[in-house]
């Protein structure tokens, strides 16, 4: 009997919040798309925090909904808790945060995917990626005869799976998260599996590596979970979630998850915990070498800070519930790869946990993944057509960023099939750009996460204007109804004509105004003003300016809020739209991909070698790329210019 | 990066030639130019036909800066299809610098190296077949223009735009993380002190500024070097230039060990002079460090300045020195004029053209720095030298020291803006906004881009996450 042998149009491997996203873009934009998965079980699982969401990635999660994602939508039907986060400062730099009930939103997910149209979820262990020229070579075994492999034209055809049946495909997306050759570590307890003691997938990489792929070993780490029942929570600070909850998802009803909200507490280590940490260092498989990969900065275990920030006398420890319907509490703040005997000992000093009984320790986890700079800012590889990725396996951390890349990966995958252009999101467009463009044009060495920092036009890429930004394009890649599109532009209708109506507004110097500007603490007026003007003031708000505003028609709150926001810091954003213009202008200019570096004499030396390494899509991507100078900018430009006119 | 900015620059050569034109191009050039020329005739440039010439003077603050004659080319009839207006400076160098100066505070980009030719050839007025040599062009000139900026940067000014820049992206890195970490990380408070560093810190950058503005910022001008055996009194010479005691000077030979480095202006010419340890073979260790970095400066300086003690004969030091200058432009200072002379200037002369050194390239002059005599003819004697071509100012020098100016100016109207929002009670993320680009331009200055500092930072500095 032939093995077997099937056709469709996506693979995608891996079912975490990445590999989700993207084979929901991809049946949804109406490809046959097969998921696969080492555990069906174990679809959308979060096997660190239980939170969606934070500063930076909630305006990832609130970006991708605004493209027809779906992890906005379901973490709106599974939190427990929400806070939006910075809400003292600026509106850009507000943002979501929510505490999810983690088994209902795997349960959700896994729902959703089942319903969904041209999906099929299948469990199985991917093993290798297969190119048309490997089908070429294939019998009816499914097995490839040896053959000379062509490096320079690798399109990709489809994955063969564990029991060695093969999908042919015309697109395939990796999200691997973190199970490539996975290893945990807890101390000296040295476990070869994936998260949450899943099987691994230990195949792939070798698979990878023939395909002249480079593979890099990255780590990262979570804290342990604790029984509820063993916790002294009148020793520790309540964090209690918003009085008035904002969804995630534009499709959202504010009115439909005003939940009762379950609390999150607050408490400290102190000076016997770092003793503990301290005495135990050679014990830490990090500290004692044992640990080869990378691990990020910006997530340090407890042992990390402890020796890092010596001159800390207390850290933060945020204890949060994984869950209704479980016991187990997630303990923020303290991940480490200590042994079991160190960890109990340590929690152990921290007020309210001196009885702590411990129902998952905390472990580090090592992976493989790629060096990122192997791909275009598309997500598709650059040596091998067709084949995509997304999430941890890119190089990033984080659900959000993981989510954001595959939706991304996916839709350019339906793309691709389609022969459309693929989308590429610059910097100026969405955090979703930033994140993908730091990816693929900067040299990360650790794990990659989202920061408000990495945004420079951060004023305009606001979580609450997302769908200003984005709906368009995910109408038009076909994950946006006409419907949800043509709200957005009605929006977008009464936000600009009620700007306009204040500005031409004109308010009278008259003793009713001074007034009312005396009443709110506002200094009076010398000479006419508008309404616009007055609405710029620190003091002032949409709200308070209703008294002398008569001719005001009541509008939606979502209008409101941008009305304010656009005429409240009109002087900066107009200062970042000017940047921006700047921006586009290098972003425009494309590279051929057919660019030969070694015909421009002019580059200096280090230029040409990254360019060739990067090869960026535009001019904007290319002065992005540490080794690069403004002269060799424009010696491109010239060039460009040059072949432009020949 | 090359923006469509309004640009500007010296577009003659920066000698005393008596003439030298400013070119300004772009959109708002005309607007630019308006706002610092006045003509004869009380017309705006604006309302001038393209291709005239117009005389009339280049006002600040009421006082006249320069007689100028002003043209204009209206786009697309002009070298770079943009509207270009042409200065016609009429005073000189200095002159020349602070219209262009002027230029660039009301709103113009100092130009990069080959930028109009650049635009010339993407707004396609030039052939393809010069597109080779533009990219060329290019590519030499950023990357001498970077070396020269960066390398004649004074240490103690670098130094101190490096401090500054510490300071700031610490401040930058520390609300960034707040942001990024709120629930760990509080911001209370945080905008008042962050307006006393911010004051401290615009205290020092208009030092910086004051510096700059009396070309102080760069080693520019002639690069000259004084030379001499030890004793001669190299550095009794150079405290009588500069007017005032630097140079630690005894009667002990070999006192002046390291080199010593000054500003001085005779008439409208800068000199950048080195003074450095007397010539002499030594077993001394840090004497011989000294010796040998004065035979590096020798080499290449633009004038030597050669003092010779002439109460006691030539001996084998002065031997050396005369060797290791060989091609140079000399001075010879026949030093203690005030005591009994053994040296003979004929002699001398004899000794030099028999060891290569060519007639023209030096002249002599008595002095007696004890006595503070001979510095007029000392100062007749170098403008004539400049005046006659013999001795010139790199210009590369003089734009670079205009571009790190422009920096400066740059960062505190950044830093102002950073006030002013924390005056209107703006929110700490607005802060960062004009931070970031203070800090930009500040690396501008001493050549550091800012790539991944802000995480670096951000990571090493403070702890984050979970």
């Amino acid at each position: 009997m032939s093995r077997i042998r099937e056709k469709t149009d996506v693979c995608v491997v891996g079912a975490g919040h990445a590999g989700c996203e993207a084979a929901l873009a991809c049946a949804r934009m109406g490809l046959n798309t097969i998921m696969f998965t080492v555990s069906v079980d174990s679809i959308a699982l979060m096997p660190c925090n239980p939170n969606v969401g934070g500063s930076s990635k909630g305006h990832l999660v609130r970006e991708l909904d605004a493209l027809g994602g779906e992890m906005g939508k379901n973490i709106d039907k599974t939190f427990i808790q929400s806070k939006m986060l910075n809400i003292s400062k600026g509106p850009a730099v507000h943002s979501l945060r929510a505490q999810a009930d983690k088994a209902e939103y795997s349960r959700a997910m896994r729902k959703v995917l089942e319903n969904q149209d041209h999906l099929t979820i299948k469990q199985a262990e991917v093993t290798q990626l297969l190119t048309t020229d490997d089908l070429a070579h294939m019998n009816d075994q499914n097995e490839i005869e040896e053959y000379e492999r062509d490096f320079e034209n690798l399109t990709i055809a489809g994955v063969k799976i564990f029991t060695g049946a093969v999908y042919e495909a015309k697109a395939v997306i990796l999200c691997t998260g973190t199970y490539l050759k996975a290893r945990c570590l807890c101390g000296e307890a040295i476990t070869y599996t994936g998260p949450n003691g899943l099987q691994p997938a230990n195949h792939l990489t070798d698979s990878l590596k023939s395909l002249g792929i480079e593979m890099r070993r990255f780590k990262t780490g979570t804290p342990a979970r604790m029984d509820k029942r063993s916790i002294d929570f009148s020793k520790m600070e309540e964090q209690f979630g918003d009085e008035k909850i904002v969804p995630f998802s534009f499709s959202t009803n504010p009115e439909d998850i005003q939940i009762e909200q379950v609390s999150c507490w607050l408490t400290y280590t102190n000076k016997n915990t770092h003793d503990i940490i301290k005495a135990n260092l050679d014990r830490s498989p990090i500290y004692a070498g044992i640990i080869e990969g990378t691990g990020p900065r910006y997530c340090p275990s407890i042992e990390d800070k402890v020796v890092k920030f010596a001159d800390k006398e207390r850290h933060q420890v945020f204890i949060e519930p994984e869950g209704l319907h479980t016991n187990e509490m997630y303990v923020g703040g303290m991940s480490s790869s200590l042994p079991e005997d160190v960890q109990l000992a340590m929690y152990r000093t921290v007020p309210g946990l001196e009885n702590c009984k411990i129902v998952r320790n905390a472990y580090a986890i090592e992976y493989d993944c790629i060096n990122p700079v192997q791909l275009y800012p598309t997500l598709q590889f650059k040596r091998v057509k067709g084949l995509f990725s997304g999430g941890q396996f890119n190089g990033s951390s984080g659900y959000e960023e993981a989510a954001a890349q595959g939706l991304i990966a996916g839709i350019n995958a339906g793309l691709f099939i389609q022969n459309k252009e693929q989308i590429v999101l610059d910097r100026s467009q969405a955090y979703i750009g930033v994140l993908i463009d730091d990816l693929v044009t900067k040299e990360n060495f650790e794990p990659y996460r989202m920061m408000t920092s990495r945004a420079e036009y951060r004023l305009l890429l606001r979580q609450d204007n997302a769908d200003l930004r984005l709906r368009e394009i995910g109408y038009r890649v076909g994950l946006v109804s006409e419907e949800q599109y043509r709200a957005v532009l009605e929006k977008k209708e009464l936000i600009d004509a009620e700007i306009k109506r204040l500005k031409e507004t004109s308010i009278g110097a008259n003793k009713e105004t001074q007034n009312f500007l005396e009443k709110h603490n506002s200094s009076t007026l010398k000479t006419g003003s508008n309404l616009s003007e007055i609405l710029c003031r620190p003091e002032m708000t949409y709200e308070i300016l209703k008294e002398i505003d008569e001719k005001r028609e009541p509008l939606p709150e979502d209008v409101i809020e941008q009305v304010e926001i656009e005429i409240k810091y009109e002087g900066y954003i107009k200062r970042q739209i000017h940047q921006v213009e700047q921006y586009k202008k290098m972003e425009k200019k494309r590279i051929p991909s057919d660019i030969n570096y070694d015909d421009i004499k002019s580059l200096r030396l280090e230029a040409r070698q990254k360019l060739k390494l990067y090869q960026p899509i535009n001019v904007g991507q290319a002065s992005r790329i540490s080794g690069v100078s403004p002269a060799d900018i424009s010696v491109i430009l010239v060039y460009l210019e040059h072949k432009n006119k020949e | 990066m090359i923006k469509t900015e309004t640009i500007a620059a010296i577009a003659t050569s920066l000698s005393d030639s008596g003439i030298s034109i400013i070119r300004i191009s772009g959109e708002d050039a005309v607007a630019i130019s308006d706002r610092v020329f006045q003509s004869k005739s009380g017309k705006k440039i604006s309302e001038f036909k393209s291709h005239t010439i117009h005389y009339g003077h280049i006002i600040h603050q009421n006082e006249i800066v320069d007689e100028v004659m002003v043209s204009f080319m209206k786009s697309p009839n002009s070298y770079t299809t943009e509207d270009t207006v042409e200065i016609n400076c009429h005073g000189g160098v200095f002159i020349t610098k602070k219209v262009l100066h002027l230029i660039l505070q009301n709103g113009a980009r100092l130009a990069m190296p080959g930028e109009f030719t650049k635009r010339a050839f993407l707004n396609g007025r030039i052939d393809l077949s010069k597109a080779e040599a533009i990219m060329d062009i290019i590519h030499a000139d950023n990357e001498f223009a970077l070396q020269i900026g960066i390398k004649q940067l004074k240490g103690s000014v670098s130094n101190k735009v490096k401090d500054l820049r510490d300071k700031l992206i610490f401040e930058i890195a520390f609300i960034e993380s707040a942001l990024d970490d709120p629930e760990h990380i509080s911001l209370d408070g945080y905008s008042n002190s962050l307006k006393e560093k911010l004051l401290e810190i615009l205290k020092e950058l208009h030092k910086i500024e004051e510096t700059a503005e009396n070309g102080k910022i760069m080693k520019q001008g002639i690069r000259t070097v004084i030379v001499g055996k030890p004793n001669a009194g190299k550095s009794s010479f150079l405290n009588l230039l500069v007017g005032e005691e630097k140079a630690i000077v005894t009667d002990i030979a070999g006192t002046t060990r390291d080199a010593l480095e000054e500003y001085i202006k005779i008439g409208e010419i800068g000199f950048h002079v080195i003074d450095t340890a007397g010539i002499r073979k030594t077993k001394d260790e840090v004497e011989k460090i000294g010796v040998s970095k004065a035979v590096k400066f020798a080499s290449d300086a633009d004038l030597i300045l050669y003092v010779v003690d002439s109460s006691v004969p030539l001996d084998e030091n002065d031997m050396e020195i005369i060797d290791m200058t060989v091609g140079k432009k000399m001075i010879i200072l026949f030093n203690k004029s005030d005591l009994d002379t053994v040296l003979d200037e004929k002699e001398v002369e004899n000794l030099l053209i028999q060891k290569n050194h060519q007639k023209e390239d030096f002249r002599f002059i008595k002095i007696s720095a004890k006595e503070k005599e001979g510095l007029d003819v000392f100062e007749k004697t170098v403008k004539d030298m400049f005046f006659h071509g013999e001795i010139s100012i790199q210009d590369e020098v003089m734009i670079t020291n205009i571009r790190q100016q422009e920096a400066i100016m740059d960062t505190i109207a950044s830093l102002q803006f950073v006030l002013k929002s924390i005056e209107d009670n703006m929110p700490e993320d607005f802060l960062t906004i004009d931070l970031m680009s203070a800090y930009e331009s500040l690396g501008k200055i001493i050549g550091e881009e800012i790539g991944e500092d802000l995480v670096n930072e951000i990571f090493s500095k403070f702890c984050m996450g979970k």
